[in-house]
């Protein structure tokens, strides 16, 4: 009977020291030690100690190039600046997003437990970025995108998009804009009257392919099918007869590899689309992946961020051909290039030095970064505005024709600019 | 008359009728949204035949995966998950082979030969895989709980595919165009791709060899008994071990076709490319009745067919949107609904049962 109490007993204060220590109030993992002036916490770095930027980026899998690309832009930014920022060097923590919620989550809970982390660039895709944000703006941090679109992480139509989080910023484009560039190429420039959309559940392909729809029907045009399709299927031919029978002219599928692979294979075998329909893609298949392995996106329309004319920029590629062997592979190197270069010239600005010692505030980094005004960066003047946006846009559309032999061929065959 | 009905009533329960109610919504919405469908000419008649000849490529696919796992259930009373994994490796070799040839003059010139090739190397590097399954997994664990070979066959089919993930690296790998597979047949107002019409064809031919290996061979006849009753089987002098690696071969062979099949129709495979089918040929087989062949083969058309037109005829009828999206979605409710209206499947009986 004794050790039936003594069980009991043990039982319970184990019980009851669980259901303390997961009721305690989250301390806020900014690094803070206590004596800080700063609300959101601060970083301190001993002498030496390397300032540690988290770089989440889809590096795996068929978006391997955009996030690929985008740690290229980011590690040739850390050289440009030879390899370290006040006195101590600068090291790159990549973790993978992997274009979807879940991994975007996972990467962010691993970068967020980090507390000598001081700022993040990324994500790649903006499904990942939405629930990243979720943990990363209560605990302080700051991420800057160089390739989110998505209209809900930043504003719509003039109101608060409803992922928007304080600590977000982004140097690429907001996809209203795009949608209005693609709608008013499709429209006034192909004459197209008819036009269907897909996308595939993902934040970006929605806000994209929403943002498409409402431009062209502003415009006077009909969209005759708005449908989607779930990632990891592979039979589009039942969705592409729903297409041909509402009598599209054109199909916008703003949607990722290897869906996309799917669509523009099987579009021939529908009756009805095969000849016929002019097939768009937006930048997320702007990659050598899709334009190069795949001859069945011949003829194919894509809409995505200008590719920059100035001679920074053609330093920049010489630099990436250089270390890497190949020309940018994907649209978005120049826009993490730029989101790099603020983030490091704002902790130029707030850290604070004391000896060797180093202290980074993180609310001071963020009202910082919110504050660049008249950055000349590669993809042009930046400026953010009170949601995080803070791109100079500029959209082109290009083709894929057979001229065009790889994507650096196809990026540069430019059929139509618009801006803001 | 009416005393028996009201002993019936009272004998009813809440969820007997609340099963009731399931299917008679169940029809009412079906019959609606295919009326709707149907009358208001969305899509042409034969917009209507491409989407069945679709489903029935498709169901395909799906029914020589869903024989393999049938017949282990028959046999084994066991799910062999790793089966999709194996289907997988299939079609991974097909690729592998294909390619080199490909550019050979064999190629165009001997087509039928070159796919032949393919095919046999598939086919034997799939049984390959599913015989060395059994052997190294499962047959150890056999007497073991049924938990036990359950989980194992979850680690297989993980170790199958990064496994394949780095042999061959992650990236998608493309099939080269087979010639001569590119154009459509017009069949009795059907329009049939040649790939599809060659998936049908293979799916058929494999099938009937099947049955014929099941129902005229010695193997076979091992095969009915020990699904029958594996101790009496032995008893008979049946090697039942050598049995069991049998039914994982033939099992196995057919998702290397399978495994081609898909490369032909959809052109890409990677590693993970037997997940999804794995389960969809496992829902197959469960829709047609497991344990049973010819369930296989109409739950695996059932499941095309369904997955097919299911999003165009019912839920587009029914006003829903991006119904195309919800096609995973309506093809598992198919699977619910069919258990709830027929609980053993469309076709029920297990391979086991003799027909006296």
């Amino acid at each position: 009977m004794k050790e039936r109490h003594w069980l009991r007993a043990l039982a319970l204060i184990a019980v009851l020291a669980m259901v303390g220590a997961a009721c305690s109030e989250d301390t806020p993992t900014g690094g803070d030690n206590g004596t800080t002036e700063d609300p959101l916490g601060t970083v301190t770095l001993g002498e030496g100690e390397p300032i540690t930027v988290a770089v989440i980026q889809s590096i795996s899998g068929d978006t391997a190039s955009l996030g690929t690309d985008q740690v290229r832009a980011v590690e040739i930014a850390v050289a440009d600046r030879g390899g370290e920022l006040l006195g101590h060097p600068i090291e790159l923590q990549t973790e993978d997003d992997g274009c979807e919620a879940s991994a975007g989550t996972t990467a962010a809970q691993r970068v967020v437990s980090d507390t000598q982390i001081v700022g993040v660039i990324g994500t790649s895709c903006s499904g990942a970025a939405v629930p990243a944000m979720e943990i990363f703006s209560p605990a302080g941090f700051t991420m800057i995108s160089g390739s989110n679109t998505s209209p809900i992480l930043t504003q719509a139509a003039g109101e608060e998009g409803i992922a928007h989080q304080d600590g977000y910023f982004r140097t690429a484009h907001n996809d209203q804009i795009q949608g209005a560039a693609a709608a008013t190429f499709a429209f006034d420039e192909l004459g197209v009257a008819k036009a269907a959309t897909v996308h595939d559940g993902d934040p970006y392909t929605q806000g994209l392919a929403d943002a498409f729809a409402k431009s062209f029907q502003e415009l006077g045009g009909e969209i005759t099918l708005g449908t989607a399709v779930t990632p990891g299927d592979t039979d589009m031919r039942p969705v592409l007869t729903e297409i041909a029978a509402s009598g599209a002219e054109l199909v916008f599928f703003p949607i990722f590899q290897p869906e996309a692979d799917y669509i523009v294979q099987q579009a021939g075998e529908v009756e009805g689309l095969g000849d016929t329909a002019i097939l768009m893609g937006a930048d997320g298949l702007l990659s050598d992946t899709f334009v190069e392995d795949i001859p069945e996106t011949e003829g194919m329309y894509f809409s995505g961020p200008a590719t920059p004319n100035n001679l920074r920029y053609r330093d920049f590629v010489a630099k990436y051909e250089t270390e890497y062997g190949e020309k940018p592979i994907q649209a978005f190197h120049a826009h993490s290039y730029d989101a790099m270069n603020i983030l490091l010239d704002a902790i130029e600005a707030v850290a604070v030095e004391d000896g060797g010692t180093l202290t980074i505030g993180r609310g001071a980094l963020r009202d910082e970064i919110a504050g660049t005004s008249e950055y000349e960066g590669l993809t042009g003047t930046l400026t953010c505005d009170e949601f995080g946006d803070c791109a100079d846009p500029v959209i082109e559309v290009v083709q894929n024709t057979e001229a065009q032999e790889s994507i650096t061929d196809v990026k540069e065959n430019v059929l139509f600019e618009y801006r803001a | 008359m009416a005393e028996t009905i009201a002993r019936k009533a009272r004998r009813l329960t809440t969820i007997d009728i609340f099963l009731w109610v399931v299917r008679i919504a169940a029809v009412v919405f079906i019959l609606i949204g295919s009326v709707n469908s149907l009358t208001s000419g969305r899509l042409s008649a034969q917009q209507w035949r491409d989407l069945l000849v679709f489903g029935v490529a498709q169901g395909s696919v799906y029914a020589l995966i869903a024989l393999g796992y049938t017949m282990v259930y028959g046999v084994l009373r066991f799910i062999n998950f790793a089966h999709g994994e194996v289907f997988m490796v299939g079609g991974m070799i097909g690729y592998v082979v294909s390619t080199p040839l490909s550019r050979t003059s064999l190629w165009t010139d001997q087509t039928i030969l070159a796919m032949i090739i393919v095919l046999l190397a598939a086919v034997m590097a799939s049984t390959s895989v599913a015989v060395l399954l059994e052997r190294v997994a499962y047959r150890p664990l056999r007497g073991a709980p049924r938990l036990v070979p359950f989980i194992t066959a979850i680690g297989a089919s993980f170790f199958l595919q990064y496994a394949i993930a780095g042999l061959f690296g992650t990236g998608f790998k493309n099939y080269p165009a087979f010639p001569g597979l590119s154009g459509v047949f017009e069949f009795a107002g059907f329009r049939v791709l040649k790939t599809q019409a060659v998936v049908i064809g293979m799916a058929l031919v494999a099938m009937g060899a099947l049955y014929l290996f099941i129902e005229r061979t010695r193997a076979g006849r091992a095969i009915r008994a020990v699904s029958e009753d594996q101790e009496t089987a032995r008893l008979m002098g049946i090697n039942v071990d050598r049995t069991i690696s049998t039914v994982f071969a033939v099992g196995g062979a057919m998702a290397g076709v399978a495994g081609v099949a898909y490369g032909i129709v959809f052109g890409q495979i990677y590693f993970l490319s037997g997940f999804v089918p794995g389960i969809k040929a496992f829902t197959a087989a469960v829709l047609g009745g497991i344990g049973n062949i010819g369930g296989a083969f109409v739950g695996g058309m059932t499941l095309g067919g369904v997955e097919s037109i299911g999003p165009s005829l019912v839920l587009t009828g029914l006003g829903i949107p991006s119904s195309n999206q919800l096609k995973d979605v309506f093809a598992f409710i198919t699977l619910v609904l069919v258990l709830i209206f027929r609980p053993t499947g469309i076709l029920g009986e297990r391979l086991s049962e003799e027909r006296v």
